[in-house]
């Protein structure tokens, strides 16, 4: 009669809050349709989301309701049969918004269990990206950028359905395709959706990732004090005065200090990128920046600090300046170097490097910066879906699909 | 209701499944009792049924005054106020938020107000939590609030129905709360099954207020000054319709068995496997899900092991509660709340275990319990434990005087 089967989805909060929602009911009224019972929940801390920051999601499967129990009243399973990443960026770390550390991509997979990936990136990336794992375990790329979208506006770019084709494929314990496809037929009442979850089934495949393959680091953790050792009446210690920033003769400006527990550059998706011959010291992204990752440089402009920024993409909008802080897919990073320090080594050799990394905009972005683009990256989508065969019908259903999205656009 | 109605009631539909969480659950059982009035104030995790209301209405699915309060204060005193004039009412709210709404609270019960309220129960915070924990709902434990705990979406559904037939009962005409654990229900998707309004419509009587009706046709004053010459008597009259209420529940289960074909057993509380227990743990609410695993993997084992879950916790089913428990050997009670200073520094429902015991001839020891504050998972292990002190002191005769926290980091 089949084990219980558990499904984690990682994803940016908000902007692809509808998405994870769909794809774990999508797994329980698939498997329901087999006979299974399931619960689908989201990781309880990590809401009310943030625009942005990680979050989880998941949908448990079992044969009966008895092995259902085990895995009700827990705010996470302790191993998962299949991980699904909706943006590949998370392959640094999850750090959601509670106080959970930073855990790695994989760190719930079980041994020879999958890691589903949405990416534009070859798989050898995004092994590198993710940490390291003791077990082996699959990986398998689903092509295409990531699907964002906001709180009151779902980009139906079918991204849901494709991941869904891929689960019984991956995990064939999970449900079979032809009670997928049922599932997808009932909740979506769309053809086009089945063809591309029939479609995404066909074409995946997966690799594997011996032990030890992968990002070496050791994820941070916090220390968690017991009550006869932690501070009495809920107090914190709390954040002391920043310093000055010195760089060569200078010394000036202000660097803030931070909370020491809160490291978010680990699971950005974008980051600014600043010219610092265009600002005009306006200090507008440093006010708005609602985690101060803004340090006053000696020369009075503001420098980005990378440990602190989540990407949340404020100093990008709120600057008045053209391409004076442009925001970068984060894939395009390997460090977290301060920028002001590049420019004020070699000022020609950054105006190149600002110049090289702000030429393609990201694919990934929270919103929509242009009317049209919402369609653009839809057509796009459907064009990864089908990549390598004779397109019958409209790929992505594009037209159609427009029609509700423009409401979503800024 | 006679045999010719109850024939054309069951044939009239068959059930429909939805993938649904508790307070989802409760929403669509206002839609099914056909609600006047909601009253809403966001609080998480009650918000996940004003949502869920203001979807369905949204889609035309329901047809209900909605009312966005600008306190939970407000939010409770309206729906008063719609009860009183023969409406029929939810509000509800979680943690602090129903702390706020205390006055109107305490004066529900002598008005005789039958409204229902959701509790999404939740840690009183400071300092800032969102988990579950008993102390909200009972902190209106003496009011002459009648009080109730479900474990599954599915309860919470027919627990809302059941509830409003209890309330609006003329013997009773009290409120009524309905305790939800935050995250583990509310949050929590499962497969429910939603009855046809027309059994509903079997089972649920028009709420008629009669001679108590606030209305231009019907000239009362409620709530005059009345001191001390009245004030006893008026007590007294409500304690007298919390009495009623323990045979109007006995009355409305059957009921709802007879049409809805669920709902077996003792209303008042779940006994899992106590034919022939000698050790039982007792609690509330969604801890029952890893107390039940432990005690069919002991069974298995050939322990006799059993779980005693308390359902309606006001009015207290004192005399079978009694009966049942005076046939253990020892007593494991579970408490997700506390009462700081209390006898034994147990939790709430501890020293109701010992207090309903005491007037019972044989009298085993009870164990008292503090776990899954602010929403810890009770896990599988900390069951365990809990079974393996309750197994102590049935083999010695004696149980530790004090409380046991069971999961704190020392």
């Amino acid at each position: 009669m089949g084990r219980t089967i558990s499904v984690e989805v990682v994803y940016r909060g908000i902007f692809q809050k509808t998405l994870a929602k769909n794809i774990c009911r999508g797994v329980v009224l698939a498997a329901h349709k087999e006979g299974k019972v399931g619960i689908a929940f989201g990781r309880y801390g990590d809401s009310p989301e943030r625009n942005g920051i990680p979050a989880k999601n998941f949908a448990i499967v079992a044969p009966n309701e008895e092995e259902l129990q085990l895995s009700m009243a827990q705010y996470e399973p302790q191993e998962t049969d299949i991980t699904i990443a909706v943006d590949d960026m998370l392959c640094k770390g999850v750090e959601s918004w509670a106080w959970y550390g930073l855990q790695p991509i994989n760190e719930k997979v079980r041994e020879n269990a999958t890691l589903i990936v949405t990416s534009t990136l070859p798989a050898e990336e995004i092994v590198k990206l993710s940490h390291t794992k003791p077990t082996a375990y699959q990986l398998a790329v689903i092509p295409g950028i990531p699907s964002f979208s906001g709180l009151w506006v779902y980009k139906d770019d079918h991204t849901d359905v494709r991941i869904l084709g891929a689960l019984p494929k991956v995990c064939p314990d999970l449900v079979t395709l032809d009670a997928m496809l049922t599932a997808i037929k009932e909740e979506w009442k769309d053809d086009l959706k089945v063809t591309s979850a029939r479609r995404s089934y066909e074409q995946t495949g997966t690799r594997v990732v011996p032990p030890g393959e992968g990002n070496p680091e050791v994820p941070f953790k916090f220390d968690l004090p017991g009550w006869t050792k932690m501070r009495e009446g809920v107090t914190i210690e709390g954040i002391k005065l920043g310093e000055p920033i010195k760089f060569g003769d200078q010394i000036g400006g202000y660097r803030p200090a931070r909370n020491p527990y809160f490291k978010k550059y680990t699971t950005r998706t974008m980051r600014p990128v600043i010219d610092f011959d265009k600002c005009i010291k306006c200090t507008l992204c440093w006010l708005q920046c609602p985690d101060s990752c803004f340090d006053v440089t000696p020369d009075q402009t503001y420098d980005l600090n990378a440990e602190a920024c989540c990407g949340c993409g404020v100093c990008e909008a709120v600057c008045p300046v053209d391409d004076c802080v442009t925001m970068v897919n984060e894939a395009s990073f390997t460090d977290n170097k301060s920028q002001w320090e590049m420019y004020k080594t070699d000022k020609p050799a950054y105006a190149a490097w600002v110049k090289e990394k702000i030429t393609t905009r990201p694919e990934r972005s929270h919103g929509f910066r242009y009317r049209g683009q919402y369609q653009q990256q839809v057509a796009k989508m459907g064009a990864s879906a089908n990549k390598g065969e004779q397109v019958g019908a409209d790929p992505g259903g594009h037209e159609e699909m427009g029609v509700g999205a423009e409401g979503g656009e800024e | 209701m006679n045999a010719e109605t109850a024939t054309a009631v069951r044939v009239a539909a068959a059930e429909q499944e939805a993938l649904i969480s508790g307070s989802e659950a409760v929403a669509v059982a206002t839609r099914l009792a056909d609600v006047d009035v909601l009253t809403a104030y966001p609080i998480r995790p009650y918000d996940t049924l004003m949502q869920y209301v203001a979807k369905q209405i949204a889609n035309g699915e329901q047809d209900a005054e909605y009312i966005v309060a600008e306190s939970e204060h407000s939010q409770f005193e309206i729906a008063k106020h719609a009860s009183a004039v023969g409406a029929r009412a939810i509000c509800g709210s979680s943690g602090v938020g129903w702390c706020y709404a205390f006055e109107a609270i305490a004066v529900t019960p002598a008005l005789r107000l039958p409204l229902l309220a959701m509790v999404g129960n939740r840690a009183l915070d400071d300092p800032g939590a969102f988990g579950t924990e008993h102390n909200d709902a009972l902190a209106a434990r003496d009011l002459g609030w009648m009080h109730v705990w479900v474990d599954t979406a599915q309860e919470a559904l027919d627990t809302t129905l059941i509830a409003y037939r209890v309330a609006e009962d003329r013997r009773v005409f009290l409120p009524c709360a309905i305790s939800t654990d935050g995250a583990f229900l509310t949050h929590s998707q499962s497969l429910v099954k939603i009855p046809p309004k027309a059994w509903v419509d079997a089972f649920l009587p028009r709420y008629n207020r009669g001679d108590l009706r606030f209305h231009p046709d019907n000239p009362i004053t409620i709530a005059p000054q009345v001191n001390e010459d009245w004030l006893m008597e008026i007590r007294r009259q409500t304690d007298q319709a919390m009495r009623n209420a323990r045979g109007v529940i006995e009355e409305a289960y059957g009921d709802f068995r007879r049409i809805f074909s669920r709902g077996e057993g003792n209303p008042f509380f779940e006994e899992y496997r106590t034919e022939d227990a000698e050790i039982v743990l007792l609690g509330m609410g969604t801890l029952s899900m890893p107390v039940k695993v432990v005690v069919r993997k002991l069974r298995e084992q050939g322990q006799k092991v059993g779980f005693v879950r308390i359902r309606w916790f006001r009015p207290f089913d004192h005399d079978r509660l009694g009966a049942l428990l005076a046939r253990f050997a020892a007593i494991g009670v579970i408490d997700r709340d506390f009462s700081m200073g209390s006898p034994f520094n147990s939790g709430v429902l501890a020293n109701e275990v010992r207090a309903t015991l005491y007037a019972q001839d044989r009298r085993p020891p009870v164990v008292s319990f503090i776990a899954g504050l602010g929403g810890r998972e009770v896990t599988i292990p900390a069951v365990k434990e809990m079974i393996e002190h309750t197994r102590k002191a049935a083999e010695t005769g004696r149980p530790p005087r004090d409380t046991l926290w069971i999961g704190v980091r020392e």
